[in-house]
């Protein structure tokens, strides 16, 4: 029966892998070593920004081994979404740390860059033809968006990845890419059933995730074929077991039993898994139903201001009785003094808002405790158009703040301690997700040009 | 009885920045069930929290891993200038203590 091994170096390219582990993954024989750099966990930052979530130091620690295992073995080395966002500088920087890796371990390999930042003009292009359509809880979408969209990649699928592999590449590195895409592609191009195929990409793609108890991140190995995959860790601390491999598929996904991709849905309400060892499990059963319309899912991000922030907190059991009040009264107190600091012109261009630790910072409005503590933290946020005028509004209300009086006490008081001299600190820019809809190409390929190198 | 003393885990993540889901995932087989039939946690009682319509409230009860997931639209995006909690990741608080008849 045809089968093929995939190697997962860890869950998110810069977090790490034990070397060790990687060694014992090798002598299994894998036909490639993937792993994802990306994710829009971290938030709107990197796309917006283009700064990765780890250091160049970590991604090249990461992608060193992974190259130098591959070029001994003469097997692929497949990374998507380079350096969180998969813009093109996030993907520029991983080729050159990869061209880094080449020249100082004296290696030599064909570079394919996938690129997945998208034209704005494609895309308004593709807007008025009705191509692009929104997927759950997305906000409006028009060419103002696309036009102030810092940037916008594609999640790329399984194809260009396959034209790469076709074209001879030997390592790979993708713009923004669908995490399982970067597991799927060789696996598919082989002839393997594609519904075991995304599904083991689901478990590989976090790397050590599914495993019993995971400790620090890891590799993770499965051997595919046709009608089932098996998982087992190569690191042999770890162990899998049917529901720690059945629980992976809740994770950061709507619903445990679809995975959508831009060539179909992977559909494992059949599923079964059962233990083939106290390490391994087998999966099978899942089905592969192939999409009507091939699709790309769409992130962008544009500037939401630049932010001033003040951190301090409260201790007197006399302001905590009245705190919503004595808040209230103070951004009140604040916001006048800024307008007669600056003229009534100014409300439109900032926005003042207190986040309270201790009370509902970590949920917001939708908090349903009462309760509060001997302590509250308060966490004051200036989003305005320039950071010069965050800084200097924070400024205004820093002042005002901490000797805003309550009744109680007669004379000047101090309500706020903060923690930092000075009390303000700029954020600089700040980034908004602004689309969560998906684009109809022409074919697979359209939106992503790849690039070929020889390194050495 | 507690939700969290029949479960191993209970969690709150993104899944993707406009939408957030939440995994409760039971110790056994029986405490799931338990939960599972009597319809504790339901999108009248999950909206009523969560103070979102029911409607917006989707509820899978996954079998294979003795998991319910409930999955919200994000009342803000990830990461927009009053969010919370750009990983979502602390939203379970009130799952951890609905109460289980015994």
């Amino acid at each position: 029966m045809k089968s093929i091994n995939v190697l997962s170096a860890t869950g998110m390219l810069g977090s790490g892998f034990k070397e060790e582990t990687l060694k014992r993954a090798m002598a299994l024989k894998p036909d490639f070593i993937g792993a994802d750099s990306g994710s829009t966990d971290p938030g709107p930052h990197h796309l917006g920004s283009e700064e990765t979530q780890f250091s160049d130091a970590a991604y090249k620690r990461d992608l060193r081994l992974m190259i130098l295992a591959a070029r001994e073995a003469k097997i692929p080395v497949i990374v998507g979404s380079a350096c969180t966002a998969g813009t093109d500088a996030q993907l520029d920087r991983l080729a050159g740390i990869a061209r880094e890796i080449a020249r100082e371990d004296k290696l030599s390999f064909k570079l394919a860059a996938i690129h997945s930042e998208q034209d704005k003009g494609y895309l308004k292009q593709k807007l008025r033809e009705g191509k692009i359509k929104p997927l759950a809880n997305a906000p409006h979408l028009d060419e103002a968006v696309i036009d102030r969209s810092a940037h916008i990649v594609g999640m790329c699928g399984i194809e260009p990845y396959i034209e790469a592999l076709n074209n001879g590449a030997e390592v790979i590195i993708a713009g923004r890419s669908s995490d399982t895409s970067i597991f799927s592609a060789m696996p598919v191009m082989r002839g393997i059933n594609p519904a075991t195929v995304w599904h083991a990409a689901k478990i590989l793609e976090c790397g050590a995730a599914c495993v019993v108890m995971r400790k620090y991140p890891d590799c993770m190995f499965a051997t595919v074929s046709d009608d089932h995959f098996i998982i087992e860790p190569p690191n042999l601390d770890y162990r899998c077991d049917p529901a720690s491999v059945a629980s992976h598929n809740l994770y950061e996904n709507s619903t445990p039993y679809e995975l959508v991709e831009p060539s179909g849905i992977c559909n494992m309400f059949g599923a079964k898994y059962e233990a083939v060892s106290d390490r391994a499990v087998r999966v099978s059963g899942s089905t592969f139903k192939k999409a009507e319309r091939y699709t790309i899912k769409l992130e962008g991000a544009e500037l939401a201001g630049y932010q001033s922030i003040i951190i301090g907190s409260v201790r007197d059991p006399i302001i905590l009785r009245q705190f919503d009040s004595w808040l209230e009264g103070l951004i009140k107190a604040a916001k006048d003094r800024i307008n007669a600091v600056m003229g009534a012109e100014i409300e439109s261009k900032y926005r003042l808002d207190v986040r309270v630790f201790g009370k509902n910072a970590a949920m917001g409005p939708l908090e349903p405790e009462t309760r509060i503590g001997h302590e509250l933290g308060l966490l004051f946020q200036i989003t305005a158009d320039s950071q010069k005028l965050a800084t200097s509004l924070a400024r205004s209300v820093g002042h005002i703040a901490v000797h805003y009086p309550v009744p109680e006490w007669t004379g000047l008081i101090t309500g706020i301690a903060f923690c930092y001299s000075p009390a303000e600190i700029d954020r600089g820019p700040c980034y908004r997700f602004n689309m969560n809809h998906v684009v109809e190409p022409a074919s697979p390929l359209e939106m992503f040009k790849i690039e070929y190198e020889n390194v050495r | 009885m507690k939700l969290w003393e029949i479960t191993k885990l209970i969690r709150s993540k993104n899944a993707g920045a406009f939408e957030l889901t939440f995994d409760v995932i039971f110790k056994d087989r029986a405490g799931y069930e338990k939960v599972r039939d009597a319809k504790l946690i339901n999108a009248d009682w999950f909206g009523k929290t969560y103070r979102m319509k029911p409607e917006a409230v989707t509820i899978i009860n996954y079998d294979a891993a003795n998991a319910i997931k409930i999955t919200i639209p994000r009342p803000v995006i990830s990461g927009d200038i009053m969010d919370t909690d750009v990983f979502g990741g602390q939203q379970y608080g009130p799952l951890v203590e609905l109460d289980v008849p015994s």
